[in-house]
């Protein structure tokens, strides 16, 4: 990523033209919001988005009770949100790991700031991810002798070949591995947040968590040594899971989804909607826990600079989709990207093109970038349009069957609808309870990284 | 939760029994560590460590604490992992439920590549996981330095190098010698390190 090898020098944590600050003064700016009573604009957050939640609880057990009827999915349209709302949420995820793992692999220092924020946003998507194939499954409550290979007294076992079993081992390997890698992250600020700690409820939890760590050198050579792994493993982990996403649809035969260009289009498109989401987060979280001064306007430059590099990557395949399909000759490849430009569902697609494509294009401007006012519109109409990028691959893929008699259209029910305006309030509220009671911001690392300015 | 950990706000407790077991030296900054480090190193003490709020360049070389072997752990993991990916796949495909499908061989290990990669990185993370918590010795949730109220320092702000040894025994010179290179680096806060007898 080179587009902020350049930049270093204007955004150390500190923040441009400021005195570095003391470690005593950084650990009141980071554990000090944890230690006060939530203010009422948090309360007011969490009962908006503890109410969607309830929602999302509600519509699984509708979807459980009476079945997958109650979704909108039919022939010939068989994926349906479920499936589209399953790759936006684990795509959310990948951001987190390119902070945490890709950029200090590079040694990007400035994303010491916002590593710990999206690390956590990571796994909360993960989670919420995995609620939409477990449920689609029909019987959640089965589903672990169906994905996972289990003794079982029919002996009947998975078929290796299906990218959907795949799936489940990319995606359960990603969801532990991050939750590790941000468990050992959290280890030494946990043990900070014990020892600041005077309830002792307060101190019990976090002492309990934090392992004892007690910051002994001959512990931080292994941990260190162990951070580096984690990081490298996690590199090649997260290009593989998208991968793995995209082959649920590459390796089918359907005109539109059968394509080569499916595992690079899909790791730059997560990365994308995972940045536009951390954006849209940190952007919220900056001014709430008064943490301008180690999130600045530097970082949410260079994660803006980072939005355009993946939106051109995005906009590339756009057009590479178009040509592959005029120039592999292919009626029906053809025909699909005609009818996705023109047909019953072009709103969507140009909803897609707009907003992954060409509206971040504003960010070349210097202003826009380093105004959150102004960034912020981008970024969640990023966030729409990555939705609508997986709405388009999925339903547009499938509503035109091969026989024109078999070709229908895709109807979401209100039970659809809940579920994904209650999987926002799941993710959110996991956000708001992380931002409650674990520090936000690395701290431990942001020390070591000042102390070597 | 154990009734001695919470303090009792009514009535004093009574005071313990407590004995010096160690030297704490405090330093405000990573540099003079370094250095006194170095002289403990050459001192050949047995039980000692440094203690600081974020990994110190150079700390390591500084204690003369050998490298990691983490990253062999880590291999060893991913190999069992991948081990275990190939039997898993290849003993449900070939022998325990075969599906012959499209005339492909039944161990169509292509096909299982992701498969083998992905155990691969669950068991190299997993055992790199247990090994760090092994090696660092994590899970130890009491000791006198945890005791003692200096680690509040430790986390936040402040380079500790600490000695171990019972002063009442014949460790005495060694606890002379330890206070004599802190002075000599001039720390600015020597503490006993001190246990319930």
């Amino acid at each position: 990523m080179s587009v902020s090898s350049n930049n270093s020098e204007s955004t150390t944590p500190a923040g441009p033209g400021e005195a570095y600050l003391t470690n005593r003064r950084l650990d009141d700016d980071i554990y000090g919001p944890l230690e006060s009573f939530p203010t009422s604009r948090w309360w007011l957050a969490i009962a908006v988005t503890g109410s969607l939640a309830t929602l999302f609880v509600v519509c699984l057990v509708i979807t459980v009770g009476q079945g997958i009827g109650r979704w909108g999915v039919n022939q010939p349209v068989g994926w349906g949100f479920a499936i589209i709302n399953f790759v936006f949420w684990i795509g959310i995820g990948h951001a987190g790991t390119l902070i945490s793992a890709i950029l200090y692999v590079l040694r990007q220092t400035w994303r010491t700031s916002i590593s710990r924020f999206s690390e956590a946003m990571t796994i909360f998507a993960v989670i919420v991810a995995l609620q939409f194939p477990l449920f689609h499954t029909g019987r959640p409550w089965n589903a672990v002798f169906w994905l996972v290979p289990l003794y079982n007294d029919m002996s009947i076992y998975q078929n290796f070949r299906s990218p959907l079993i795949w799936d489940v081992f990319a995606v359960g390997t990603y969801g532990l591995v991050s939750l590790m890698f941000w468990y050992i992250g959290l280890v030494p600020d946990l043990a900070s947040a014990r020892d600041r700690a005077i309830d002792p409820t307060r101190k019990f939890c976090y002492g309990l968590a934090s392992l004892g760590w007690s910051g002994s050198a001959r512990a931080w050579v292994h941990y260190e040594r162990a951070y580096i792994l984690f990081a490298g493993l996690s590199t090649a982990l997260v290009i593989s899971v998208h991968s793995v996403v995209s082959f649920d649809f590459a390796t089918a035969l359907l005109p539109g989804w059968h394509s080569t260009i499916f595992p690079p289009y899909f790791v730059a498109g997560a990365i994308f909607s995972g940045l536009a989401m951390v954006a849209s987060l940190v952007l919220i979280l900056r001014p709430m826990f008064r943490l301008g001064h180690l999130i600045t306007l530097g970082h949410v430059e260079l994660m803006n600079k980072l939005i355009i590099a993946t939106s051109l990557m995005i906009g590339y395949s756009y057009v590479m989709e178009f040509f592959m399909s005029w120039y592999s000759g292919q009626g029906l490849e053809w025909f699909v990207v005609v009818n996705r430009a023109m047909g019953p569902y072009a709103w969507s697609y140009w909803l897609m093109v707009g907003c992954n494509a060409v509206v971040p294009q504003l960010l070349w401007i210097r202003r826009v970038r380093r105004t959150p006012a102004l960034t912020y519109p981008i970024v969640i109409l990023v966030n729409v349009g990555m939705w609508m990028e997986r709405f388009v691959i999925v339903v547009t893929g499938q509503h035109r069957d091969f026989l024109p008699s078999s070709w229908g259209m895709y109807f979401p029910t209100w039970v659809d609808m809940g579920l994904l305006a209650g999987s926002f309030g799941v993710f959110l509220t996991l956000v708001l309870l992380f931002c409650r009671f674990l520090p936000t911001v690395a701290a431990t690392e942001l020390k070591a990284v000042q102390s070597r300015k | 939760m154990t009734q001695t950990e919470q303090p009792d706000r009514t009535t004093p407790p009574p005071a313990p029994a407590v004995r010096a077991v160690g030297v704490i030296g405090l330093f405000g900054s990573p540099e003079p560590l370094l250095r006194a480090a170095e002289r403990f190193r050459d001192a050949g003490f047995k039980h000692w460590d440094c203690h600081t709020p974020y990994p110190v360049h150079g700390l390591d070389r500084a204690m003369g604490v050998r490298p990691s072997p983490m990253g062999k752990v880590t291999l060893t993991g991913g190999g069992v992992g991948f081990v275990l990916a190939v039997l898993l796949t290849g003993g449900l495909s070939v022998f325990q439920y075969p599906l012959r499908i499209g005339g492909k061989p039944l161990f169509s290990w292509q096909a299982f590549v992701p498969i083998f990669f992905e155990l691969f990185v669950l068991l190299a993370t997993l055992s790199t996981f247990v090994a760090l918590i092994v090696m660092c010795k994590l899970g130890r949730w009491h000791s006198p330095l945890h005791d003692t109220g200096v680690m509040k320092e430790i986390t936040c702000d402040q380079f500790a190098i600490v000695l171990r040894g019972d002063a009442a025994t014949e460790d005495q010179p060694a606890l002379e010698k330890a206070r004599r290179i802190l002075a000599d680096c001039g720390c600015p806060d020597v503490r006993p390190l001190m246990e319930e007898a």
